[in-house]
């Protein structure tokens, strides 16, 4: 029998509330592991090629502009803190200060991808998005190989771009049930794995970030 | 548990899941496992039907030696769109999404899976790819084998190369819906006193499939996005003109697609192990061991990609050890079989319908399993790779395996489903027929491959004919096979159907506690479970109809 049926949050075919939170906290998790297995993919292919060319990774990866790559994971950094504070505004049942976090959260995730729009398109100008028009006027950089990096730049990016704006999605959509004030110590799961989840896509951002901008530091300059 | 009420209950209840609601929207927009699976498994049967058109003509053509039904281009498409529909879009999802949905909850005691809309959605998704698939088989189809690989399918193919593979790829999602949802179902929803090693050995294969199919399927995903990535924006990550290397996709592709070889086996095995439970009147002999060998399939399955790739240039020594390795799955599939086998030693056994199905599984999985041993041995494998003695090899398991699993899972569990009762005599005649023309049409294969036909080509040397007339004679008797049950299973929800009553086998499982069909929530109060999952000598079902087929 439902612990307290009046709030109505609890599905039919569980019995308490703590089996509803259970299941969806390890679904939750148990996604994350496809997606730990999704760009582990891409991280394989990355270390194999790495590996093979390791000086053209570096002198290609001195064309990414670290300071707005620094910049961008202290902006995400952030948007974890501001997710951490809305799961704990939302198990306290505080409507507000949910709301405001999740929205705190959505601007630093904007954020982040306006300063990665900015980047893409200094690229796009230098020629540097791989194709027919690829070009890198760089000392000792075998061009093709310089390109195989920018594909992983703007391939994992890309990747991590589009799981942020899904999260600013799902973000978004909390907003309704949170400002109606539907979070509470019972039922507040929606928030607690749309956290897991926009920590994951920053996690990812941790390992893109010193793999893709950091790597020339330690070769040559 | 529930008392053995039986004798009163042969009725069907006047509610069920069945009838609970009218009308195509409370179909489509079901949240209901059992609605579901139904869905489910008219969406795989279409998908069935079709990549059986496609066999259908390549064994044609291949009725004589000269390529002169199809052109070459037209047969490279053939056994491409015949791959990939039959993986992707029947074998994978068969077992799981149609049996496994009905049954996952029922067998644990729950009243759905954890996850109803995803459930739903894994539908939608499903069908979401599988019309990317129509449209690109309309288009002009696909000719790079459903492996896909580069950088033939990433540069040179002219075919519809993307939407198939966003076909796959969406695919994947579906199967990661379903494979999640079962996992957490099975740790968080089960009934007061189903302890893990109570739990029915469908179960245990199910969350064993589910394992693989979570950390496989993204590994396919990524692998098709960067072929799309590749074809539609240029990043070449496997283009050899960049440095990239062609078999790193192979790497990455059979990553996933040797572990979805057991992600097609995995369930017909647990299906087995009910059916061989429930016709010997026995308990599962060594019924941990059955268990656990599920999942070290589940986990070798990860570490012997390599097999596949032993002609393509990777290290002698990588192949040395993936050999190794192959042959170890060997181990757990081998005490599977020899435990079968032994639950079958001084059973109580009866030969209907479903126990056809699970006995010439055991014949047809153990020829091509062993076979698979062969093909793992390095020495071996190099004489007949991209052979017909492959082919042979992996129909064994997938038609031989697979597909008798699931037929013999429809039709043990179809009384349940629909609260109907097949007819014995024809359901008898076409498991037979099926049993009879798969072995004439992939028997042959294995001596043609010996012999040195290569697979994948629309004409032959005319010494090979003879076995190749042998092998599209079989596959006409097993088409006519696969036909009957439409036509039996059709006639049991007309008005001659004979009613099932709850527990026609006299079969023990939670299943065949509640009335068939079962109500929305499966039972009427939550069971709580007192028994081991096989106890046939403790407990003594009887059959709720003496003679349980209409005659």
């Amino acid at each position: 029998m439902p612990e307290h049926s009046q709030s109505g949050a609890l599905a039919h075919h569980f019995e308490t509330y703590d089996q509803q939170r259970e299941a969806s906290s390890l679904g939750m998790w148990l996604f994350l592991v496809t997606e730990i297995m999704f760009f582990g993919g891409f991280f394989l292919a990355y270390i194999v090629y790495r590996s093979s060319f390791p000086e053209d990774f570096a002198i290609a990866s001195h064309q990414l502009d670290v300071t707005l790559g620094a910049i961008n994971t202290a902006v995400l950094i952030a948007s974890s803190l501001t997710m951490a504070m809305a799961v704990r505004a939302s198990q306290l049942a505080q409507r507000k200060a949910v709301v405001g976090f999740l929205i705190a959260t959505m601007i630093f995730g904007g954020v982040f991808l306006g300063i990665k729009a900015v980047e893409y398109s200094a690229k796009f100008e230098h020629h540097l998005v791989p194709g027919p028009n690829f070009e890198l006027h760089a000392e000792g950089a075998d061009p093709g190989h310089a390109e195989m990096f920018f594909n992983f730049y703007f391939g994992m990016t890309g990747l991590h771009a589009a799981h942020m704006v899904i999260g600013i999605g799902l973000l978004t959509w909390l907003c309704f049930p949170a400002w109606k004030g539907r979070f509470n110590a019972d039922y507040h799961n929606p928030v607690e794995v749309v956290g897991l989840y926009w920590h994951f896509v920053d996690i990812i951002w941790i390992f893109l970030f010193p793999l893709l901008y950091l790597i020339g530091f330690h070769v040559g300059h | 548990m529930s008392s053995t009420t039986a004798e009163s209950a042969i009725a069907p209840p006047k509610v069920h899941y069945l009838n609970a609601e009218h009308g195509l929207k409370s179909w489509l927009l079901t949240k209901d496992h059992k609605r579901i699976a139904i869905l489910y498994l008219i969406s795989v049967s279409i998908f069935f039907l079709v990549g059986g058109l496609f066999a259908g003509l390549i064994r044609l053509e291949l009725l004589t030696p000269q390529g002169d039904l199809v052109s070459g281009d037209t047969y490279n498409r053939l056994f491409t769109l015949h791959g990939v529909i039959m993986i992707f879009f029947f074998l994978i999802p068969a077992i799981p999404a149609v049996l496994g949905n009905f049954l996952v909850p029922i067998m644990i005691g729950a009243k759905d899976l954890a996850f109803p809309k995803l459930n739903l959605g894994s539908w939608y998704v499903y069908n979401i790819a599988g019309l990317l698939g129509i449209y690109a088989m309309i288009k002009g189809g696909v000719d790079t084998g459903w492996t896909f690989y580069a950088p033939f399918s990433t540069t040179y193919s002219n075919s519809y190369v993307v939407p198939t593979a966003l076909a796959g790829f969406v695919a994947g999602f579906s199967s990661i819906m379903t494979g999640l949802n079962f996992i957490v179902t099975i740790h968080r929803m089960r009934a007061p006193g189903m302890t893990w090693f109570r739990m029915p050995l469908m179960l245990w294969s199910s969350y064993a499939t589910s394992l693989i199919i979570l950390l496989g399927t993204p590994v396919l995903a990524i692998t098709l996005l960067l072929l799309i990535l590749e074809r539609t924006l240029h990043i070449g990550i496997f283009d050899p003109k960049l440095g990239g290397d062609p078999v790193l996709f192979q790497h990455l592709f059979w990553f996933y697609s040797h572990p979805a070889v057991y992600i097609m086996i995995l369930p017909a095995m647990g299906v087995i192990s009910e059916l061989i439970a429930a016709f010997s009147r026995k308990r599962v002999f060594g019924y941990k061991f059955v268990a656990f060998a599920s999942l070290a399939i589940a986990v070798l399955g990860f570490l012997v990609w390599g097999h596949h790739m032993f002609t393509s240039g990777q290290s002698v020594y990588a192949a040395t050890v993936f050999s190794v390795l192959t042959m170890l799955v060997a181990i757990p599939s081998a005490i599977k079989v020899f435990n079968w086998t032994a639950t079958l030693h001084r059973g109580a056994i009866s030969y209907d319908t479903p126990m056809l199905y699970a006995l010439g599984f055991l014949g047809l999985f153990t020829i091509g399993g062993l076979t698979g041993v062969m093909l793992g041995t390095l020495g071996i494998d190099i004489h007949v790779h991209d052979t017909y003695f492959v082919v042979a090899h992996f129909h064994y398991i997938m038609v031989g395996g697979t597909i008798l699993g699931y037929l013999g899972g429809l039709h043990y569990w179809w009384p349940k489903m629909t609260g109907r009762l097949y007819n014995r005599f024809w359901s008898q005649v076409s498991a037979i027929t099926i049993f009879v023309g798969f072995n004439l049409t992939f028997f042959p294969q294995f001596i043609l491959g010996f012999q040195g036909m290569p697979r994948r080509y629309w004409s032959y040397p005319p010494e090979f004919q003879v076995l190749n007339v042998l092998s599209t004679a079989g596959a006409t008797v097993l088409g006519v096979g696969l036909i009957l049950p439409l036509f039996y299973f059709a006639a049991s929800l007309g008005k001659k159907g004979r009613v099932a009553g709850p527990n026609p086998w006299g079969a023990i499982g939670l299943e065949w506690t509640t009335t068939s069909p079962p109500p929305t929530y499966n039972f009427e109060e939550t069971p709580v479970v007192t028994h081991e999952a096989y106890a046939y000598e403790e407990l003594h079902p009887e059959p709720t109809q003496k003679e349980p087929y209409l005659a």
